[in-house]
C-alpha cells in the first residue's frame, strides 16, 4: 500500500517523489506540520543512500565496467536516479533538482572543453576517493536549503559554471558577457528589471574570475583522475574601474561599485552578488518559481503568495530553509484544489512510478534513455534557461515516451505485481481497487474507469489464475502509470 | 476493426502496430484540406548564429580588424557576388552545399533581418521570432496561428515538430502540434502480446479520449496521448522511406531525412519544425575557416544539401521551401575567448525549388560609426523586418492572408523571395 492520506500523499509528491510502501510506516501518524518538519529538517538523518547502492533489496544499477559515478556521466545519472528513489532525505534531492534547473548547466559543453571524465567530475564528483572540488550537483545538495547568496557565490566560482558560461576566459582586455548576463537575467532579478548596460558592467565585475588546472591536469581523456580544475581569481586580469548599474548596489542606495585595487577586486563580484541576492525582484522571481514547483502550474502565482514568500526570503537574509517551510505549511499549499495541479517533470514521473509499481530486479539504467525521450536528460538541460516546464513537458512524442516507460516498468515487475496483488484480486473490480491504492492517479472520471474495467472484462470470466493476474495486473499498471491522470502531481 | 494487425518485439517490450491505412486514403484527406502540394520546413539555429561568419563581407577591412582570430580568410570564402550596395560577399567555406543551391538560383540570402531594439536575451528573442511581435514574447506563434486558420477538422499531423519541446512559433490556440523527435521509437509498447496488447491499446485510446470537462490541463495531457496513438501508423510510414542520397551523420541530418520521408510518402504534414543547436558561440569559434563554428556550418550546409538533393530527385523540390533563421546575430568584434557575444541583426536563408535566389538587402559596413551599425557600433542594425519575410511566405507560399496572422501588414518592402 502506498498511500497515507490525501494530505500527506500530496506533501510527499511535492516535497519528495511520492509515497513508497516503506514511507507508510514513517508518516502514518504524523500531522501535516510534523511531516513538513521531518522533510525540511533532514540534517539529523544520515545521507547514507550512496552506501546502499548495489543492495539486493534496492533498485539495481547497471555496471558496464566499473561503476564510476564520479567520472562517468551515465553512472552519475544512475546514482542520482537511485538517490531520488531511495534517499531518506527526499526534499534534499528535490531541491537539488530545482537548483540544477535554475542554474542549468549541460554536460556536453563541458565534455567538449575538458573531456568526458573531467566533465562528469565537475558535475558529479562526490569528494572522497578522488582529489578536487565537489561536483556541481554536490554543491546543490549541500545548499539545497541553504543560503541563496552564498549559493550564488559558490556557483560563480564553480568550475562547471566557469566553463558553461565562459567565465574562465573573462579578462579585462576582453570582458565576456555570458555569465554576467545570465546571473542577472536568469539566476536573480530577471527580464524587465535590468538594462543592457548592466550586463556589460556585470561582465567587467567578474573579470579575472577564471579557472586553473591542478599541477597534474591535462586536457585529455587519459589524464590522472585525481587532476582537477578549480576557481582562481586572477588579480591582474581584473578591470579595476567603476561599474555602474541601474539598480542599487548597497544599502545606501548607491548604484556604483567603486573602483578597487586589483588585489581587492574580487570583492566587486561579492558586492554585486549580494546586491542581486537581496534585490526584492530576486525574492519574487524565486517565489514564482517555487509556486510552480510546489503549489501549482495551472493557477497563476497568487500575488499574496509571492509577497509573503518574498518577505520571508528577505527577512531571513536569503536563507532558503525558512522559505520552503513557510511554503509547505502555507494555506496555498494545503488547499485541496492544489492537489494534482502540477505537471510532473520526467524525473518525478519516473521515480514516483518506480517507487509505486516496484523496483524488483529493475535497473535504474533502464530509465536513462526513456527520460531523454521524455525531454529530461539529467545533467543535460537544453540551455541555461533550464527545461521548459509545465505543459511544455507534454507533446505526443514525450507522452508516448512516458507511456512506453510505463510498459517497460510494468513488464519488469510482472511477476512481482501478480504475486503482491493476488490475495486482493478476487474480482476485476478488486484488482483495479488494489492497483489504485498503489498507483495514485488524479481522480479518474467514469469513462476512463469504464475503459479499465472493459480491459479487465476482456480477459474472460475472472478466475484469478496466474495467467490472468500476470497479464492484467501488468496491463493495468501500464494503463494507470501511462494515463494522463498519473502525469499530474 | 478490419485493419491488418502486426505485432513485433522491440527492446524486449511488445510493440503493437495497427496495420497502415492505405496511402490513398491519407492523400484524400490531405487533398481535401489542400495540404498535399506545398511544404514549409523551418530550421531554427539555436543560440544566435554569427551571421557575419555565415555570409562574409570579405572585402571589408573592419571585418578582419575587429575579428583578428576568428575571421574567415578572404581566399577561403565561397564567393556569391556583390549585393545591391556593391559589397562583395562570400559564404563560409563549409557551406559548399548551399553554394550549389545558390548557383542554381534557389537560395535567397536575406541580410540584416531583424527588428528595432533587438532583444539580446536568447529566450525573449527566440520567443519574439515565434510570436512575430517584438512587443510580446508570450502567447501564440505565427505558425500556430496559421494552423488555426486552416479548415477544420485539422489533420493531427498537419504540422510535425521534430524537437521534443513545442517552440513558441508553433503554439496555437486550437491545434496541438505533435512533437516527434525520434520517429524510430514512435511506437506503442505493452507488457503483453497478442489480444491483451491490442485490448490495452484500445483502453489507452478510450482513456485518452475522455474530454475531462472542467479539468483543461488533464484534457490537454489526454490530447497528447490521443495524438500519439492516432499518428503512430503514419509516422511509421515516413520512417520506412529509403532516401535517394546519403545523408551525413548527426541529429540534424537525421531529422531532415525523416522530414523528406514524410514529404515523399505524402503523410499529410505541411509544416515541419527543426532545430539545431550550438550557435551560442561565446568562446572558441575557431579561426582560419576551421574549428567549432566551421563544424556547425558543415553540418548545416551538408544536411541541407542532402535534403534538397533528395527531395529534388523525388520531383518534389518545387513543392518544398526551407527557411533558416536564428534569434539574433552576434557582436561584430570578437571577445577575449575567440568567440562573440549576443548581437542584433542576423541572416535569414530561404531555399527550395520555387525560391527566387540571390542576395537580398545590403551588408553592414563594419567600420565603427557607420549608420548600418548600432549599440555604439558594436552590433549590426537590422534592415529587413523579419515579419516581412514571414508575410511573403504566408501569402505567396502557403496561400493565406498574412495580415490577421501577423497582426499587421508587413508586406511592403518584403524581399522578393518567390
Amino acid at each position: 500500500m502506498a498511500t497515507v492520506n490525501p494530505e500527506i500523499d500530496h506533501l510527499l509528491r511535492r516535497a519528495g517523489f511520492g509515497v513508497s510502501a516503506l514511507d507508510v510506516d514513517i508518516y502514518r501518524d504524523m500531522s501535516h506540520t510534523r511531516a513538513v518538519d521531518y522533510l525540511v529538517d533532514y540534517d539529523g538523518r544520515p545521507d547514507d543512500v550512496d552506501e546502499r547502492l548495489g543492495r539486493p533489496d534496492h533498485a539495481l544499477i547497471a555496471t558496464r565496467d566499473l561503476f564510476a559515478p564520479d567520472i562517468d556521466i551515465e553512472d552519475a545519472r544512475q546514482r542520482w536516479i537511485f538517490r531520488m528513489i531511495h534517499s531518506r532525505r527526499p526534499l534534499q534531492e528535490k531541491m537539488a533538482m530545482f537548483w540544477h534547473n535554475h542554474f542549468a548547466t549541460a554536460y556536453s559543453k563541458l565534455a567538449v572543453d575538458s573531456g568526458e571524465r573531467q566533465a562528469a567530475k565537475m558535475l558529479a564528483h562526490k569528494p572522497g576517493a578522488l582529489r578536487g572540488p565537489q561536483g556541481q550537483i554536490e554543491l546543490f545538495r549541500q545548499y539545497a536549503l541553504g543560503n541563496f547568496r552564498d549559493l550564488l557565490i559558490q556557483v560563480a566560482q564553480d568550475p562547471a559554471m566557469l566553463i558553461w558560461l565562459d567565465g574562465k576566459s573573462n579578462t579585462k582586455a576582453r570582458p565576456q558577457e555570458n555569465f554576467g548576463r545570465e546571473i542577472i537575467e536568469l539566476f536573480t532579478i530577471g527580464v524587465g528589471n535590468y538594462v543592457e548596460s548592466d550586463v556589460y558592467a556585470a561582465a567587467r565585475v567578474f573579470t579575472g574570475w577564471n579557472l586553473r588546472g591542478s599541477a597534474d591536469y591535462r586536457q585529455d581523456e587519459y589524464g590522472d583522475l585525481n587532476a582537477y580544475q578549480e576557481f582562481v581569481y586572477h588579480a591582474d586580469q581584473h578591470d579595476t574601474g567603476d561599474k555602474t548599474f541601474s539598480f542599487p548596489i548597497n544599502t545606501s542606495g548607491s548604484r556604483t561599485i567603486a573602483s578597487r585595487s586589483e588585489s581587492a577586486g574580487m570583492y566587486d563580484g561579492i558586492e554585486l552578488i549580494t546586491a542581486l541576492a537581496i534585490h526584492p525582484e530576486t525574492g519574487r522571481r524565486l517565489a514564482r518559481k517555487f509556486w510552480n514547483f510546489f503549489i501549482s502550474e495551472i493557477h497563476a502565482p497568487d500575488p499574496a503568495f509571492v509577497e509573503s514568500v518574498t518577505a520571508v526570503y528577505l527577512q531571513s537574509r536569503t536563507e532558503i530553509r525558512p522559505v520552503i517551510r513557510h511554503i509547505l505549511t502555507s494555506p496555498w499549499f494545503t488547499n485541496p484544489a492544489m492537489q494534482f495541479a502540477r505537471y510532473s517533470w520526467p524525473a518525478e514521473y519516473v521515480v514516483r512510478s518506480i517507487r509505486e509499481v516496484g523496483w524488483q530486479n529493475f535497473s535504474v539504467d533502464r530509465a536513462r534513455s526513456p527520460m531523454a525521450a521524455m525531454g529530461q536528460q539529467l545533467f543535460e538541460p537544453p540551455n541555461v534557461g533550464g527545461w521548459p516546464l509545465g505543459a511544455a513537458w507534454f507533446s505526443t512524442g514525450t507522452m508516448l515516451a512516458r507511456t512506453n516507460f510505463a510498459a517497460t516498468l510494468a513488464t519488469s515487475q510482472k511477476a512481482f505485481l501478480a504475486a503482491t496483488v493476488a490475495p486482493l484480486a478476487q474480482s476485476p473490480q478488486a484488482l483495479l481497487d488494489a492497483l489504485l491504492v498503489r498507483v495514485t492517479t488524479a481522480p479518474l472520471d467514469s469513462a476512463p474507469r469504464q475503459a479499465l474495467m472493459s480491459y479487465l472484462a476482456a480477459a474472460g470470466s475472472w478466475t484469478g489464475s496466474d495467467e490472468q493476474l500476470n497479464t492484467r495486473a501488468a496491463g493495468l499498471a501500464r494503463l494507470l502509470v501511462g494515463s494522463a491522470e498519473y502525469q499530474l502531481v | 476493426m478490419d485493419l491488418s494487425r502486426r505485432l513485433f518485439i522491440r527492446n524486449g517490450v511488445a510493440t503493437v502496430s495497427l496495420g497502415i491505412a492505405a496511402p490513398s486514403f491519407l492523400t484524400a484527406i490531405a487533398e481535401a484540406q489542400g495540404i498535399r502540394t506545398r511544404n514549409l520546413v523551418v530550421v531554427y539555429l539555436g543560440g544566435g548564429n554569427d551571421a557575419l561568419n555565415t555570409l562574409i563581407s570579405y572585402r571589408d577591412a573592419a571585418y578582419y580588424s575587429r575579428r583578428p582570430s576568428i575571421a574567415v580568410p578572404a581566399g577561403q570564402v565561397l564567393q556569391v557576388g556583390s549585393d545591391a550596395a556593391g559589397q562583395p560577399l562570400g559564404l563560409h567555406p563549409r557551406l559548399g552545399g548551399l553554394l550549389n543551391i545558390f548557383n542554381e538560383g534557389r537560395l535567397a540570402l536575406v541580410q540584416r533581418a531583424g527588428y528595432a531594439n533587438s532583444s539580446r536575451s536568447h529566450f525573449e528573442a527566440g520567443d519574439i521570432w515565434g510570436t512575430a511581435n517584438p512587443q510580446s514574447s508570450t502567447g501564440s506563434g505565427w505558425l500556430g496561428r496559421y494552423l488555426d486558420a486552416l479548415p477544420r477538422p485539422l489533420d493531427a499531423l498537419a504540422a510535425w515538430n521534430t524537437t521534443a519541446e513545442t517552440p513558441r512559433a508553433l503554439i496555437s490556440g486550437t491545434s496541438g502540434v505533435p512533437a516527434i523527435p525520434n520517429a524510430g521509437t514512435y511506437t506503442y509498447a505493452s507488457p503483453n502480446r497478442g489480444a491483451a496488447a491490442l485490448q490495452e491499446r484500445t483502453a489507452a485510446q478510450t482513456m485518452a479520449s475522455n474530454p475531462a470537462s472542467g479539468r483543461p490541463h488533464l484534457a490537454f495531457v489526454n490530447s497528447t496521448a490521443r495524438g500519439a496513438i492516432e499518428t503512430l501508423d503514419r509516422v511509421a510510414l515516413a520512417t520506412s522511406y529509403t532516401p535517394t542520397v546519403a545523408y551525413p551523420d548527426g541529429g540534424f541530418a537525421d531529422a531532415l531525412q525523416t522530414v523528406a520521408g514524410a514529404i515523399v510518402r505524402g503523410i499529410g504534414s505541411r509544416v515541419f519544425w527543426l532545430q539545431t543547436g550550438g550557435y551560442d558561440t561565446h568562446a572558441g569559434q575557431g579561426g582560419g575557416g576551421g574549428g567549432a563554428y566551421a563544424n556547425l556550418m558543415g553540418a548545416l550546409g551538408d544536411g541541407l544539401w542532402a535534403f534538397y538533393s533528395d527531395v529534388r530527385n523525388q520531383g518534389l523540390a518545387g513543392d518544398t521551401t526551407v527557411i533558416v533563421f536564428s534569434e539574433f546575430g552576434r557582436r561584430i568584434s570578437e571577445n577575449g575567448s575567440a568567440g562573440t557575444d549576443h548581437g542584433a541583426g542576423g541572416l535569414m536563408m530561404v531555399l527550395g525549388g520555387s525560391v527566387r535566389g540571390g542576395l537580398h538587402g545590403t551588408a553592414a559596413s563594419l567600420a565603427p560609426g557607420h549608420p548600418t551599425l548600432e549599440n555604439n557600433s558594436g552590433d549590426v542594425r537590422y534592415e529587413t523586418d523579419f515579419r516581412s519575410v514571414y508575410a511573403r511566405l504566408l501569402e505567396q507560399w502557403l496561400g493565406v492572408s498574412s495580415v490577421p496572422i501577423l497582426g499587421g501588414d508587413f508586406r511592403a518592402g518584403a524581399p522578393a523571395i518567390f
